[in-house]
């Protein structure tokens, strides 16, 4: 499904995605891990086209994704929905409207300008809301929401736009522990209720071992690792953090003991 | 969880009450632009029975003198230059006028900006009395100004620059005091804390935080004073304006002149702009940044 070939992205001299090469051949839960600066965001934007790549290929079934361009580039991104670390959504308007937004690609500029969706379409953004259990704050103002509510409303959103693949950028580095877990528990569910494609970018080795079916590791814009949770031991986890013997996996954790002992 | 302990509301009230809050906004809207289209086909049904030749019948005659200017100047294209060179005086005399007065007006408004600033000034109650005066300011048209200045002090650049100069304190002054809403009050209180008084808080703490956006403004306004110091001119008070006025009245050709002086005027402006932008690209971003991208 996807393919990536010798992805590259300069930003001056710096190597922000260093040759990057990789396969996802059917619909897996793949968890990116990797210090702050390791290429993790940058690939994901490149994928969504948010950022154009300097050199190499990535396909689609097929399609050169990178060629594209115009109102294809724009199908392609309606495809292949994004998640933010800061959830992205417009404040001022309301969560189910925010929600609708997923729709825009189809959308002319003139019923966006007054507000105007199919009632199908209004029915179904509500249907999703109540799948993520936020469907009581579908008239509010998204700004009045909490953050675990507002990534929520965000996956709605990407959900709306009925993607090939999710993209999710670091969903859930600005959460409390509490709403991280309700959020990543909404999209492992998507996944195996949707058999969507997910890649995700995680900060924390034990969110993404409890998550994803694979796990590729990323340093300095190179690949360093791909395998399963089983697969990465403490020893490959240090190599991917450039850290000594004193780096423990709960070094990386965000989690609350508490908690920990509460989902395991 | 949170959302489970909640009153979970079914999925039909959900869809009800959201669409009925969907059609009492797009009636509301709907209103709204009935309102807007009424006033402006009354508005300007008005405006077209009060006007002296006719809105319709005028229309095509709209372009009539501009194509006559353009006409004439085309014709006479190899004098161009020369003109440049004749009306190059005038237009460095209109540009200073502006520099001084924008120059004067943003020092006076930096001033009056700061004490009019709730957060920053220093005399809290004076800010509703500043605030009036720079709206003042704003009020009276430079060209009055200037009228009354050139009947006190006889013609020329300075009575033009005076009245500039206090439309500027007036404009600049809001702009600033907007600007220094948005500055970070953290440097301030940490200044307080080692005991410096208000002006090395104010100089220390929000001047380096607001420069750049204070620049911004002054180098926009420096490029509205220009077309301002060449209208001043027409009432008298020198410079570019003055011989614009001059060569642009009908049938006396030379629209010529009047051409050059456009085009001068108009690379004038558009230098202005350039530099401008530049200066405002490296004050935000700093020099080395720009230098690394490029």
């Amino acid at each position: 499904m996807l393919k990536v070939d010798g992805l590259n992205k300069l930003f001056g001299r710096n190597k922000a995605v260093d040759d990057l090469t990789l396969e996802v051949d059917r619909p897996q839960f793949v968890g990116i891990i990797g210090r702050s600066g390791a290429g993790k965001s940058t690939f994901l934007r490149m994928v969504n086209r948010l950022t154009d790549a300097s050199s190499g290929t990535l396909t689609f079934e097929g399609r050169d994704i990178l060629a594209l361009s115009g109102g294809e580039k724009r199908a392609w991104q309606s495809d292949c929905a994004m998640i933010f670390q800061q959830f992205n959504l417009v404040p001022r308007m309301d969560v189910v409207s925010n929600v609708l937004h997923g729709t825009l690609n189809e959308r002319s500029t003139l019923a966006t300008m007054f507000n105007i969706y199919p009632q199908a379409d209004i029915y179904r953004a509500i249907d999703i809301l109540e799948r993520l259990g936020i469907a009581e704050n579908a008239a509010k103002r998204a700004e009045a929401l909490s953050g675990g509510q507002q990534q929520r409303v965000a996956i709605a959103r990407a959900l709306m736009q009925d993607p090939k693949m999710i993209l999710a950028d670091e969903p859930i580095a600005s959460l409390d522990p509490m709403n991280a877990q309700i959020v990543m528990d909404a999209l492992r569910r998507i996944h195996e209720e949707d058999g969507r494609m997910i890649i995700a970018n995680l900060h924390t080795l034990d969110t993404a071992r409890r998550y994803c079916d694979r796990i590729i590791g990323m340093r300095d814009g190179r690949k360093v690792f791909d395998g399963t949770a089983e697969q990465l031991t403490l020893g490959v986890a240090r190599d991917i953090y450039g850290a000594d013997a004193s780096f423990t996996e709960e070094a990386t954790s965000t989690d609350m003991a508490t908690l920990k002992k509460e989902y395991a | 969880m949170t959302d489970l302990s909640a009153p979970h509301q079914p999925a039909s009230d959900v869809r009800a009450s959201y669409l009925a809050q969907i059609q009492r906004r797009r009636l509301y809207s709907g209103i709204t632009l009935l309102v807007f289209v009424l006033l402006m086909v009354s508005g300007f049904n008005t405006a077209a029975a009060r006007n002296g030749g006719g809105f319709w019948d005028g229309i095509g005659n709209f372009f009539d003198y501009p194509s006559e200017l353009v006409l004439e100047a085309v014709s006479k294209i190899d004098q161009l230059p020369g003109h440049f060179l004749t009306y190059l005086p005038a237009l460095i005399e209109t540009v200073n006028i502006a520099a001084v007065a924008t120059l004067i007006g943003a020092l006076f408004a930096v001033i009056l900006s700061l004490l009019a600033t709730r957060g920053l000034a220093k005399y809290p109650r004076l800010i509703g009395v500043i605030r009036r005066f720079m709206d003042i300011l704003r009020a009276v048209p430079d060209i009055v100004i200037a009228l009354v200045l050139i009947f006190i002090l006889g013609g020329g650049p300075v009575p033009a620059m005076i009245a500039i100069a206090l439309h500027t304190v007036g404009a600049l002054g809001k702009l600033f005091s907007e600007v220094n809403e948005n500055a970070d009050l953290k440097p301030i209180e940490g200044l307080s804390s080692v005991g410096a008084n208000w002006s090395q808080r104010m100089l220390l703490g929000v001047v380096p935080q607001v420069a750049p956006n204070w620049l911004s403004y002054a180098l926009l306004r420096f490029e509205i004073n220009i077309r301002a110091s060449a209208i001043l001119g027409f009432v008298g008070a020198g410079g570019l304006g003055y011989e614009l006025r001059n060569a642009i009245s009908w049938g006396q050709g030379r629209y010529d002149e009047a051409a050059a002086m456009f085009l001068l005027l108009f690379i004038t402006i558009v230098i202005v702009d350039q530099l401008s932008g530049h200066y405002r690209e490296r004050l935000t971003h700093g020099a080395s940044a720009k230098g690394a991208v490029a």
